[in-house]
Protein backbone atom coordinates (compact mmCIF):
# COMPACT_ATOMS: atom_id res chain seq x y z
CA UNK A 1 0.00 0.00 0.00
CA UNK A 2 2.65 2.40 0.59
CA UNK A 3 4.06 2.87 -2.87
CA UNK A 4 0.40 3.95 -4.28
CA UNK A 5 1.27 7.05 -2.03
CA UNK A 6 3.56 9.48 -3.86
CA UNK A 7 6.84 9.65 -1.75
CA UNK A 8 8.68 12.76 -1.75
CA UNK A 9 12.38 12.62 -1.88
CA UNK A 10 15.13 15.61 -2.19
CA UNK A 11 15.78 15.08 -5.80
CA UNK A 12 13.05 13.54 -7.23
CA UNK A 13 8.77 14.57 -8.52
CA UNK A 14 6.71 12.23 -6.15
CA UNK A 15 5.68 9.00 -8.08
CA UNK A 16 2.35 7.55 -8.16
CA UNK A 17 1.52 4.50 -9.30
CA UNK A 18 -2.12 2.99 -10.25
CA UNK A 19 -1.42 -0.61 -8.80
CA UNK A 20 1.03 -1.44 -6.07
CA UNK A 21 3.72 -4.26 -7.45
CA UNK A 22 1.48 -7.55 -5.65
CA UNK A 23 -1.75 -6.08 -7.52
CA UNK A 24 0.37 -6.27 -10.78
CA UNK A 25 1.90 -9.32 -10.24
CA UNK A 26 -1.28 -11.16 -9.10
CA UNK A 27 -3.29 -9.51 -12.32
CA UNK A 28 -0.48 -10.86 -14.79
CA UNK A 29 -0.72 -14.32 -12.74
CA UNK A 30 -4.31 -14.48 -13.13
CA UNK A 31 -4.33 -13.60 -17.33
CA UNK A 32 -1.69 -16.15 -17.30
CA UNK A 33 -3.87 -19.01 -15.72
CA UNK A 34 -6.68 -18.07 -18.20
CA UNK A 35 -4.40 -18.79 -20.81
CA UNK A 36 -3.32 -21.78 -19.68
CA UNK A 37 -6.49 -23.04 -18.78
CA UNK A 38 -7.65 -22.22 -22.76
CA UNK A 39 -4.62 -24.13 -23.95
CA UNK A 40 -5.58 -27.22 -21.55
CA UNK A 41 -9.43 -27.20 -22.58
CA UNK A 42 -8.82 -27.15 -26.17
CA UNK A 43 -5.83 -30.05 -25.75
CA UNK A 44 -9.23 -31.88 -23.91
CA UNK A 45 -11.59 -31.11 -26.24
CA UNK A 46 -9.26 -32.53 -29.23
CA UNK A 47 -9.01 -36.02 -27.50
CA UNK A 48 -12.88 -36.72 -27.09
CA UNK A 49 -13.90 -35.36 -30.75
CA UNK A 50 -13.77 -37.21 -33.55
CA UNK A 51 -13.08 -35.28 -36.24
CA UNK A 52 -13.98 -37.30 -39.36
CA UNK A 53 -17.81 -36.46 -37.87
CA UNK A 54 -16.35 -32.78 -38.03
CA UNK A 55 -15.40 -32.60 -41.25
CA UNK A 56 -18.48 -33.52 -43.13
CA UNK A 57 -20.39 -30.96 -40.31
CA UNK A 58 -21.44 -28.46 -43.31
CA UNK A 59 -22.68 -31.37 -45.58
CA UNK A 60 -24.68 -32.96 -42.59
CA UNK A 61 -26.19 -29.12 -42.08
CA UNK A 62 -27.27 -28.44 -45.70
CA UNK A 63 -29.02 -31.63 -45.63
CA UNK A 64 -31.09 -30.90 -42.33
CA UNK A 65 -31.73 -28.05 -43.36
CA UNK A 66 -32.45 -28.83 -46.75
CA UNK A 67 -34.97 -30.98 -45.50
CA UNK A 68 -36.22 -28.36 -43.00
CA UNK A 69 -37.28 -26.16 -45.78
CA UNK A 70 -39.81 -25.18 -46.76
CA UNK A 71 -42.09 -25.64 -43.05
CA UNK A 72 -44.60 -27.63 -43.26
CA UNK A 73 -47.02 -24.73 -42.97
CA UNK A 74 -49.92 -27.18 -43.08
CA UNK A 75 -48.76 -28.70 -39.67
CA UNK A 76 -49.87 -25.00 -37.84
CA UNK A 77 -52.89 -26.65 -37.28
CA UNK A 78 -52.18 -28.92 -34.98
CA UNK A 79 -49.91 -26.78 -33.20
CA UNK A 80 -52.17 -24.04 -31.48
CA UNK A 81 -53.12 -26.14 -28.81
CA UNK A 82 -49.48 -27.28 -27.72
CA UNK A 83 -49.14 -23.59 -28.08
CA UNK A 84 -52.13 -22.58 -25.86
CA UNK A 85 -50.58 -25.20 -23.39
CA UNK A 86 -47.37 -23.69 -23.64
CA UNK A 87 -48.04 -19.99 -22.56
CA UNK A 88 -50.09 -21.69 -19.37
CA UNK A 89 -47.66 -23.50 -18.44
CA UNK A 90 -45.43 -20.36 -18.65
CA UNK A 91 -48.31 -18.15 -17.31
CA UNK A 92 -49.58 -19.86 -14.44
CA UNK A 93 -46.09 -21.21 -13.48
CA UNK A 94 -44.55 -17.34 -13.13
CA UNK A 95 -47.52 -16.99 -10.83
CA UNK A 96 -46.89 -19.79 -8.85
CA UNK A 97 -43.48 -18.80 -8.61
CA UNK A 98 -44.24 -15.21 -7.83
CA UNK A 99 -46.35 -16.03 -5.30
CA UNK A 100 -43.60 -18.08 -3.36
CA UNK A 101 -40.95 -15.78 -3.99
CA UNK A 102 -42.07 -12.81 -2.27
CA UNK A 103 -42.54 -13.52 0.98
CA UNK A 104 -38.69 -15.67 0.74
CA UNK A 105 -37.37 -12.60 -0.60
CA UNK A 106 -38.49 -10.43 2.36
CA UNK A 107 -37.06 -13.25 4.59
CA UNK A 108 -33.96 -13.25 2.56
CA UNK A 109 -32.90 -9.38 2.41
CA UNK A 110 -30.80 -8.23 5.12
CA UNK A 111 -32.94 -5.41 6.11
CA UNK A 112 -36.04 -7.27 6.34
CA UNK A 113 -35.27 -10.76 8.10
CA UNK A 114 -36.33 -11.49 11.16
CA UNK A 115 -33.84 -13.15 12.21
CA UNK A 116 -30.10 -12.69 10.44
CA UNK A 117 -28.78 -15.89 12.08
CA UNK A 118 -31.32 -18.58 11.26
CA UNK A 119 -34.38 -17.44 9.11
CA UNK A 120 -32.49 -15.43 5.83
CA UNK A 121 -29.74 -18.50 5.47
CA UNK A 122 -33.01 -21.06 4.84
CA UNK A 123 -34.32 -18.41 2.60
CA UNK A 124 -30.63 -18.52 0.86
CA UNK A 125 -30.87 -21.95 1.04
CA UNK A 126 -34.70 -22.08 -0.97
CA UNK A 127 -33.19 -19.75 -2.99
CA UNK A 128 -29.93 -21.65 -4.46
CA UNK A 129 -31.74 -24.99 -4.82
CA UNK A 130 -34.60 -23.28 -6.46
CA UNK A 131 -31.93 -21.90 -8.87
CA UNK A 132 -28.87 -24.26 -9.36
CA UNK A 133 -31.96 -27.21 -10.66
CA UNK A 134 -32.69 -26.23 -14.41
CA UNK A 135 -36.09 -26.22 -15.30
CA UNK A 136 -35.61 -29.22 -17.60
CA UNK A 137 -34.44 -31.29 -14.72
CA UNK A 138 -37.75 -29.83 -12.10
CA UNK A 139 -39.60 -31.02 -14.66
CA UNK A 140 -38.34 -34.29 -15.20
CA UNK A 141 -38.40 -35.46 -11.54
CA UNK A 142 -42.11 -34.00 -11.68
CA UNK A 143 -43.23 -36.00 -14.20
CA UNK A 144 -41.99 -38.96 -12.49
CA UNK A 145 -43.56 -37.98 -9.58
CA UNK A 146 -47.10 -36.60 -10.35
CA UNK A 147 -47.16 -38.02 -13.78
CA UNK A 148 -47.06 -36.10 -17.39
CA UNK A 149 -48.88 -33.30 -18.29
CA UNK A 150 -49.29 -29.69 -17.85
CA UNK A 151 -49.22 -29.44 -14.24
CA UNK A 152 -45.83 -31.03 -13.55
CA UNK A 153 -44.96 -28.51 -16.35
CA UNK A 154 -46.25 -25.81 -14.30
CA UNK A 155 -45.17 -26.74 -10.81
CA UNK A 156 -41.62 -27.27 -12.28
CA UNK A 157 -41.50 -23.76 -14.20
CA UNK A 158 -43.12 -22.19 -10.39
CA UNK A 159 -40.23 -24.16 -8.40
CA UNK A 160 -37.65 -22.70 -10.80
CA UNK A 161 -38.79 -19.42 -11.05
CA UNK A 162 -39.13 -18.94 -6.95
CA UNK A 163 -35.04 -18.55 -6.78
CA UNK A 164 -34.83 -16.47 -10.01
CA UNK A 165 -37.01 -13.80 -8.71
CA UNK A 166 -36.52 -14.00 -5.27
CA UNK A 167 -32.99 -13.35 -5.50
CA UNK A 168 -33.46 -10.63 -7.43
CA UNK A 169 -36.64 -9.18 -5.28
CA UNK A 170 -34.40 -9.41 -2.20
CA UNK A 171 -31.50 -7.43 -3.60
CA UNK A 172 -34.20 -4.35 -4.86
CA UNK A 173 -34.82 -4.71 -1.39
CA UNK A 174 -31.84 -4.48 -0.01
CA UNK A 175 -31.05 -1.28 -2.25
CA UNK A 176 -33.84 0.93 -0.85
CA UNK A 177 -33.68 4.05 0.55
CA UNK A 178 -33.48 4.15 4.35
CA UNK A 179 -34.56 7.46 4.69
CA UNK A 180 -37.91 6.76 3.93
CA UNK A 181 -38.22 3.93 6.00
CA UNK A 182 -36.81 6.42 8.72
CA UNK A 183 -39.52 8.57 8.00
CA UNK A 184 -42.39 6.19 8.00
CA UNK A 185 -41.02 4.22 11.13
CA UNK A 186 -41.00 7.58 12.82
CA UNK A 187 -44.61 8.34 12.53
CA UNK A 188 -45.40 5.11 14.48
CA UNK A 189 -46.02 2.88 11.98
CA UNK A 190 -45.95 -0.63 12.23
CA UNK A 191 -43.88 -3.01 10.79
CA UNK A 192 -46.64 -3.86 8.50
CA UNK A 193 -47.08 -0.71 7.70
CA UNK A 194 -43.71 -0.23 7.26
CA UNK A 195 -43.41 -2.87 4.50
CA UNK A 196 -46.71 -1.40 3.32
CA UNK A 197 -45.58 2.29 3.24
CA UNK A 198 -41.82 2.71 3.06
CA UNK A 199 -40.70 -0.79 1.08
CA UNK A 200 -43.05 -1.81 -0.79
CA UNK A 201 -43.37 1.94 -2.78
CA UNK A 202 -40.21 1.40 -4.00
CA UNK A 203 -39.45 -2.12 -5.07
CA UNK A 204 -42.44 -1.84 -7.02
CA UNK A 205 -40.93 -1.11 -10.12
CA UNK A 206 -38.31 -3.93 -9.96
CA UNK A 207 -41.00 -6.32 -8.80
CA UNK A 208 -42.97 -5.66 -12.13
CA UNK A 209 -39.25 -5.65 -14.20
CA UNK A 210 -38.63 -8.94 -12.80
CA UNK A 211 -41.99 -10.86 -12.71
CA UNK A 212 -42.56 -10.09 -16.50
CA UNK A 213 -38.64 -10.97 -17.37
CA UNK A 214 -39.21 -14.20 -15.68
CA UNK A 215 -42.57 -14.73 -17.60
CA UNK A 216 -40.62 -14.17 -20.60
CA UNK A 217 -38.15 -16.99 -20.02
CA UNK A 218 -40.65 -19.02 -19.06
CA UNK A 219 -42.25 -19.07 -22.05
CA UNK A 220 -38.81 -20.30 -23.71
CA UNK A 221 -38.66 -22.71 -21.09
CA UNK A 222 -42.05 -23.97 -21.55
CA UNK A 223 -41.58 -24.39 -25.29
CA UNK A 224 -39.20 -27.41 -24.24
CA UNK A 225 -40.46 -28.92 -21.35
CA UNK A 226 -42.52 -31.23 -23.38
CA UNK A 227 -39.08 -33.46 -24.25
CA UNK A 228 -39.65 -35.40 -20.78
CA UNK A 229 -43.41 -35.15 -21.23
CA UNK A 230 -44.71 -32.41 -19.21
CA UNK A 231 -46.90 -31.10 -21.75
CA UNK A 232 -46.59 -28.06 -24.33
CA UNK A 233 -45.05 -27.60 -27.40
CA UNK A 234 -42.39 -30.09 -26.58
CA UNK A 235 -44.10 -33.01 -26.87
CA UNK A 236 -44.44 -32.14 -30.35
CA UNK A 237 -41.30 -31.51 -30.96
CA UNK A 238 -40.08 -34.38 -29.62
CA UNK A 239 -42.84 -36.76 -31.74
CA UNK A 240 -41.26 -34.58 -35.19
CA UNK A 241 -38.10 -35.23 -34.23
CA UNK A 242 -38.24 -38.76 -33.93
CA UNK A 243 -39.80 -39.56 -36.72
CA UNK A 244 -37.16 -37.52 -38.55
CA UNK A 245 -40.10 -34.76 -40.09
CA UNK A 246 -37.45 -31.84 -40.56
CA UNK A 247 -39.87 -29.57 -41.95
CA UNK A 248 -42.62 -30.02 -39.09
CA UNK A 249 -39.31 -29.25 -37.14
CA UNK A 250 -38.64 -25.81 -38.52
CA UNK A 251 -42.44 -25.59 -38.64
CA UNK A 252 -42.14 -25.83 -35.06
CA UNK A 253 -39.48 -22.94 -34.83
CA UNK A 254 -41.21 -20.60 -36.16
CA UNK A 255 -43.93 -20.95 -34.24
CA UNK A 256 -41.78 -21.22 -31.16
CA UNK A 257 -39.86 -17.65 -32.82
CA UNK A 258 -42.92 -15.96 -33.20
CA UNK A 259 -44.31 -16.22 -29.97
CA UNK A 260 -41.18 -15.27 -27.81
CA UNK A 261 -40.75 -12.34 -30.20
CA UNK A 262 -44.53 -11.45 -28.74
CA UNK A 263 -43.89 -12.72 -24.90
CA UNK A 264 -40.70 -10.20 -25.73
CA UNK A 265 -42.77 -7.23 -26.99
CA UNK A 266 -44.91 -7.29 -24.27
CA UNK A 267 -42.63 -7.64 -21.34
CA UNK A 268 -40.78 -4.24 -22.86
CA UNK A 269 -44.10 -2.76 -22.79
CA UNK A 270 -45.03 -3.44 -19.26
CA UNK A 271 -41.48 -2.24 -17.94
CA UNK A 272 -41.82 0.81 -19.89
CA UNK A 273 -45.22 1.34 -18.23
CA UNK A 274 -43.91 0.70 -14.76
CA UNK A 275 -40.64 2.46 -14.15
CA UNK B 1 -42.92 19.71 28.02
CA UNK B 2 -39.99 17.38 26.78
CA UNK B 3 -37.26 16.97 29.23
CA UNK B 4 -34.18 15.24 28.47
CA UNK B 5 -31.81 13.70 31.48
CA UNK B 6 -28.10 13.02 31.59
CA UNK B 7 -29.02 11.24 28.10
CA UNK B 8 -25.75 9.15 26.48
CA UNK B 9 -25.39 7.76 23.11
CA UNK B 10 -22.15 5.19 22.68
CA UNK B 11 -22.11 3.64 19.08
CA UNK B 12 -21.10 -0.02 18.90
CA UNK B 13 -17.61 1.09 17.31
CA UNK B 14 -16.71 2.63 20.97
CA UNK B 15 -17.49 6.87 19.29
CA UNK B 16 -19.46 8.28 22.42
CA UNK B 17 -22.08 10.72 19.97
CA UNK B 18 -23.64 12.25 22.72
CA UNK B 19 -22.61 12.19 26.77
CA UNK B 20 -24.68 13.24 29.65
CA UNK B 21 -26.72 15.77 27.60
CA UNK B 22 -29.91 17.32 29.96
CA UNK B 23 -32.11 20.35 29.15
CA UNK B 24 -35.84 21.23 29.29
CA UNK B 25 -38.14 22.32 26.28
CA UNK B 26 -41.32 23.98 27.51
CA UNK B 27 -44.63 24.17 25.32
CA UNK B 28 -44.53 26.29 22.77
CA UNK B 29 -40.59 27.04 22.64
CA UNK B 30 -38.59 26.34 19.54
CA UNK B 31 -35.09 25.62 19.95
CA UNK B 32 -32.26 25.52 17.16
CA UNK B 33 -29.88 22.88 17.67
CA UNK B 34 -26.12 24.45 16.43
CA UNK B 35 -22.99 22.56 16.19
CA UNK B 36 -20.25 21.00 13.78
CA UNK B 37 -20.45 18.30 11.71
CA UNK B 38 -20.20 14.97 14.08
CA UNK B 39 -21.29 17.25 16.85
CA UNK B 40 -24.27 14.52 17.83
CA UNK B 41 -27.09 17.31 16.81
CA UNK B 42 -28.89 14.00 14.25
CA UNK B 43 -28.22 11.46 17.10
CA UNK B 44 -29.74 13.60 19.50
CA UNK B 45 -32.65 14.17 17.94
CA UNK B 46 -33.14 10.58 16.85
CA UNK B 47 -32.28 9.56 19.97
CA UNK B 48 -35.41 11.12 21.55
CA UNK B 49 -38.29 8.80 18.88
CA UNK B 50 -36.16 6.26 19.84
CA UNK B 51 -34.80 5.92 15.62
CA UNK B 52 -31.31 5.34 17.64
CA UNK B 53 -31.23 3.91 20.97
CA UNK B 54 -29.73 5.59 23.93
CA UNK B 55 -27.19 4.25 25.50
CA UNK B 56 -28.05 5.81 28.94
CA UNK B 57 -30.43 7.88 30.55
CA UNK B 58 -33.81 9.89 30.37
CA UNK B 59 -36.16 10.99 27.49
CA UNK B 60 -39.45 12.36 29.06
CA UNK B 61 -42.13 13.46 27.27
CA UNK B 62 -45.40 14.68 28.99
CA UNK B 63 -43.99 12.66 32.19
CA UNK B 64 -43.35 9.65 30.50
CA UNK B 65 -39.94 7.97 30.08
CA UNK B 66 -39.88 7.25 26.08
CA UNK B 67 -36.33 5.33 26.74
CA UNK B 68 -37.72 2.05 28.50
CA UNK B 69 -41.16 1.60 25.83
CA UNK B 70 -41.03 -1.18 23.59
CA UNK B 71 -43.36 -2.42 20.68
CA UNK B 72 -46.85 -0.72 20.48
CA UNK B 73 -45.73 1.52 23.59
CA UNK B 74 -42.88 2.81 21.46
CA UNK B 75 -45.60 2.98 18.49
CA UNK B 76 -48.01 5.10 20.30
CA UNK B 77 -44.73 7.75 21.69
CA UNK B 78 -43.74 8.02 18.21
CA UNK B 79 -47.38 8.96 16.89
CA UNK B 80 -46.69 12.07 19.18
CA UNK B 81 -43.70 13.09 18.06
CA UNK B 82 -43.29 14.52 14.41
CA UNK B 83 -40.25 14.59 12.87
CA UNK B 84 -38.90 16.47 10.01
CA UNK B 85 -35.88 15.50 7.66
CA UNK B 86 -33.21 16.85 5.95
CA UNK B 87 -33.57 15.41 2.04
CA UNK B 88 -37.35 15.66 2.96
CA UNK B 89 -37.58 12.16 2.93
CA UNK B 90 -40.88 11.77 1.55
CA UNK B 91 -41.80 8.29 -0.22
CA UNK B 92 -40.93 9.19 -3.76
CA UNK B 93 -43.33 7.10 -5.63
CA UNK B 94 -46.47 8.37 -3.31
CA UNK B 95 -48.57 10.57 -3.66
CA UNK B 96 -48.04 13.73 -1.87
CA UNK B 97 -51.62 12.61 0.11
CA UNK B 98 -50.46 9.43 0.75
CA UNK B 99 -47.36 10.81 2.52
CA UNK B 100 -49.52 13.40 4.33
CA UNK B 101 -51.96 10.75 5.24
CA UNK B 102 -48.84 8.69 6.27
CA UNK B 103 -48.84 10.66 9.18
CA UNK B 104 -51.75 8.77 10.93
CA UNK B 105 -49.87 5.30 10.13
CA UNK B 106 -49.98 5.49 14.52
CA UNK B 107 -53.40 5.43 14.69
CA UNK B 108 -55.19 3.59 12.37
CA UNK B 109 -54.65 -0.32 11.93
CA UNK B 110 -52.51 -1.89 9.43
CA UNK B 111 -55.54 -3.05 6.93
CA UNK B 112 -57.03 0.73 6.63
CA UNK B 113 -53.77 2.12 6.05
CA UNK B 114 -53.57 -0.85 3.21
CA UNK B 115 -56.13 0.22 1.20
CA UNK B 116 -55.73 3.75 2.12
CA UNK B 117 -59.26 3.93 4.04
CA UNK B 118 -58.52 6.60 6.12
CA UNK B 119 -61.64 7.97 8.28
CA UNK B 120 -63.38 11.63 7.30
CA UNK B 121 -61.51 13.61 9.80
CA UNK B 122 -57.82 12.47 8.79
CA UNK B 123 -58.76 13.13 5.40
CA UNK B 124 -60.20 16.68 5.82
CA UNK B 125 -56.79 17.27 8.03
CA UNK B 126 -54.21 16.53 6.10
CA UNK B 127 -56.33 18.72 3.12
CA UNK B 128 -56.31 21.82 5.57
CA UNK B 129 -52.84 21.15 6.25
CA UNK B 130 -51.78 21.32 2.62
CA UNK B 131 -54.11 23.86 2.09
CA UNK B 132 -51.68 25.92 5.16
CA UNK B 133 -48.74 24.73 2.95
CA UNK B 134 -49.89 25.90 0.18
CA UNK B 135 -50.13 22.79 -1.63
CA UNK B 136 -54.10 22.35 -2.23
CA UNK B 137 -54.00 22.04 -5.46
CA UNK B 138 -51.31 19.24 -5.48
CA UNK B 139 -52.70 16.85 -3.08
CA UNK B 140 -52.89 14.12 -6.12
CA UNK B 141 -49.14 14.39 -7.23
CA UNK B 142 -46.99 11.98 -7.21
CA UNK B 143 -44.00 13.71 -4.83
CA UNK B 144 -41.30 12.96 -6.94
CA UNK B 145 -42.90 15.54 -9.16
CA UNK B 146 -42.43 18.42 -6.51
CA UNK B 147 -39.49 20.73 -6.47
CA UNK B 148 -36.99 20.97 -3.06
CA UNK B 149 -39.27 23.49 -1.07
CA UNK B 150 -42.96 21.47 -2.12
CA UNK B 151 -41.52 18.44 -0.98
CA UNK B 152 -40.49 20.05 2.45
CA UNK B 153 -43.67 21.39 3.01
CA UNK B 154 -45.33 17.83 2.43
CA UNK B 155 -42.84 16.85 4.98
CA UNK B 156 -44.09 19.61 7.55
CA UNK B 157 -47.43 18.61 6.47
CA UNK B 158 -46.63 14.91 7.55
CA UNK B 159 -45.87 15.69 10.86
CA UNK B 160 -48.35 17.88 11.79
CA UNK B 161 -50.56 15.45 10.42
CA UNK B 162 -49.54 13.50 13.33
CA UNK B 163 -50.93 15.52 16.32
CA UNK B 164 -47.73 15.83 17.82
CA UNK B 165 -46.80 17.45 21.01
CA UNK B 166 -43.53 18.20 19.98
CA UNK B 167 -41.57 18.20 16.58
CA UNK B 168 -38.42 17.18 15.95
CA UNK B 169 -36.87 18.85 12.91
CA UNK B 170 -32.91 17.34 10.87
CA UNK B 171 -31.38 20.46 8.83
CA UNK B 172 -34.38 21.67 7.54
CA UNK B 173 -32.90 23.75 4.59
CA UNK B 174 -29.77 21.92 3.76
CA UNK B 175 -30.82 21.01 0.57
CA UNK B 176 -33.01 24.29 -0.37
CA UNK B 177 -32.09 27.62 -1.22
CA UNK B 178 -32.23 30.87 0.89
CA UNK B 179 -35.03 32.39 -0.09
CA UNK B 180 -37.13 28.62 0.42
CA UNK B 181 -35.05 28.35 3.79
CA UNK B 182 -36.73 31.19 5.55
CA UNK B 183 -39.72 30.52 4.09
CA UNK B 184 -39.97 26.86 5.63
CA UNK B 185 -38.27 27.75 9.10
CA UNK B 186 -41.26 30.82 9.04
CA UNK B 187 -43.54 28.27 8.31
CA UNK B 188 -42.10 25.65 10.66
CA UNK B 189 -42.14 28.25 13.62
CA UNK B 190 -45.42 29.53 13.08
CA UNK B 191 -47.04 26.28 12.97
CA UNK B 192 -45.31 25.67 16.45
CA UNK B 193 -46.29 28.80 17.78
CA UNK B 194 -50.18 27.97 16.64
CA UNK B 195 -50.32 24.76 18.34
CA UNK B 196 -48.08 25.87 21.45
CA UNK B 197 -45.91 23.06 20.24
CA UNK B 198 -42.25 22.52 21.37
CA UNK B 199 -39.37 22.15 18.72
CA UNK B 200 -35.96 21.01 18.45
CA UNK B 201 -34.23 22.06 15.00
CA UNK B 202 -31.04 20.81 14.00
CA UNK B 203 -29.57 23.54 11.58
CA UNK B 204 -25.91 24.35 10.67
CA UNK B 205 -27.10 27.89 9.10
CA UNK B 206 -26.17 30.19 12.93
CA UNK B 207 -27.96 33.06 11.00
CA UNK B 208 -31.19 31.33 10.44
CA UNK B 209 -31.26 29.98 13.27
CA UNK B 210 -30.74 33.56 15.66
CA UNK B 211 -33.73 34.99 13.24
CA UNK B 212 -36.28 31.47 13.83
CA UNK B 213 -35.76 30.36 17.15
CA UNK B 214 -36.76 31.42 20.89
CA UNK B 215 -33.34 29.63 22.39
CA UNK B 216 -30.16 27.94 21.11
CA UNK B 217 -28.37 24.97 22.57
CA UNK B 218 -24.48 24.29 20.88
CA UNK B 219 -23.40 21.14 20.78
CA UNK B 220 -19.94 20.27 20.41
CA UNK B 221 -18.44 16.46 20.51
CA UNK B 222 -21.60 15.38 22.54
CA UNK B 223 -21.64 18.06 24.83
CA UNK B 224 -24.21 20.97 25.69
CA UNK B 225 -21.57 23.86 25.84
CA UNK B 226 -23.87 26.96 25.15
CA UNK B 227 -27.81 27.35 26.26
CA UNK B 228 -29.53 30.70 25.89
CA UNK B 229 -31.19 33.13 23.72
CA UNK B 230 -30.18 33.61 20.27
CA UNK B 231 -29.36 36.92 21.46
CA UNK B 232 -26.57 35.43 23.56
CA UNK B 233 -24.97 33.79 20.41
CA UNK B 234 -21.58 35.74 20.25
CA UNK B 235 -18.46 35.77 18.91
CA UNK B 236 -16.70 34.41 21.77
CA UNK B 237 -19.47 31.47 22.08
CA UNK B 238 -19.56 31.16 18.44
CA UNK B 239 -16.11 29.81 18.65
CA UNK B 240 -16.13 27.96 21.75
CA UNK B 241 -18.31 25.89 19.48
CA UNK B 242 -17.40 25.65 16.34
CA UNK B 243 -13.59 26.68 16.76
CA UNK B 244 -11.85 29.73 15.88
CA UNK B 245 -13.33 31.95 12.48
CA UNK B 246 -13.90 35.62 11.64
CA UNK B 247 -16.83 35.65 12.94
CA UNK B 248 -17.79 39.02 12.68
CA UNK B 249 -16.95 38.69 8.59
CA UNK B 250 -20.31 36.69 8.49
CA UNK B 251 -22.45 39.11 10.41
CA UNK B 252 -21.23 41.74 8.30
CA UNK B 253 -22.94 40.08 4.84
CA UNK B 254 -25.90 39.12 7.07
CA UNK B 255 -26.74 42.59 7.93
CA UNK B 256 -26.69 44.04 4.22
CA UNK B 257 -28.91 41.01 2.95
CA UNK B 258 -30.91 41.31 6.22
CA UNK B 259 -31.91 44.98 5.48
CA UNK B 260 -34.72 44.73 2.94
CA UNK B 261 -36.15 41.17 4.87
CA UNK B 262 -40.30 41.58 4.85
CA UNK B 263 -41.39 40.74 8.58
CA UNK B 264 -44.70 39.77 6.72
CA UNK B 265 -45.97 35.88 7.31
CA UNK B 266 -47.02 34.77 4.09
CA UNK B 267 -47.10 31.05 4.45
CA UNK B 268 -48.25 30.18 0.63
CA UNK B 269 -45.72 32.19 -0.77
CA UNK B 270 -43.51 31.10 -3.48
CA UNK B 271 -45.16 28.00 -4.17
Amino acid sequence: MDSQVGTMTSTSTPVWHYRTPKQALLRWLGWFSLVALTVFSWQLMNENTIWAFVSDAPDQAADIGERMFPPAWGYTGQLWEPLWDTINIATLGTLLGVLFAVPVAFLAASNTTPSTRFVRPLALLIIVASRSINSLIWALLLVAIIGPGLLAGIIAIGLRSIGFVAKLLYEAIEEIDTSQVEAVRATGASGAQVIDYAIVPQILPAFWGISVFRWDINIRESTILGLVGAGGLGIQLNASLATLAWNQVAMIFVVILFTVVVSEWVSAKVRQAVI
Amino acid sequence: MLELNQLSKTYATGDTALSQVSFEVPAGQVVGLIGPSGAGKSTLIRCINRLVEPSAGKVILSGSNLVTLRGNALRRARRRIGMIFQEYALVERLTVMENVLSGRLGYVPAWRSFLRRYSPEDVTKAFSLLDQVGLSDHFNKRADALSGGQRQRVGIARALEQDPELLLVDEPTASLDPKTSRQIMRLIGSACRERNLPAIINIHDVLLAQQFTDRIIGLKAGEVVFDGKPEALTDQVLTRIYGDEDWTRMRGEENTGEASEAPTVDLAEGV
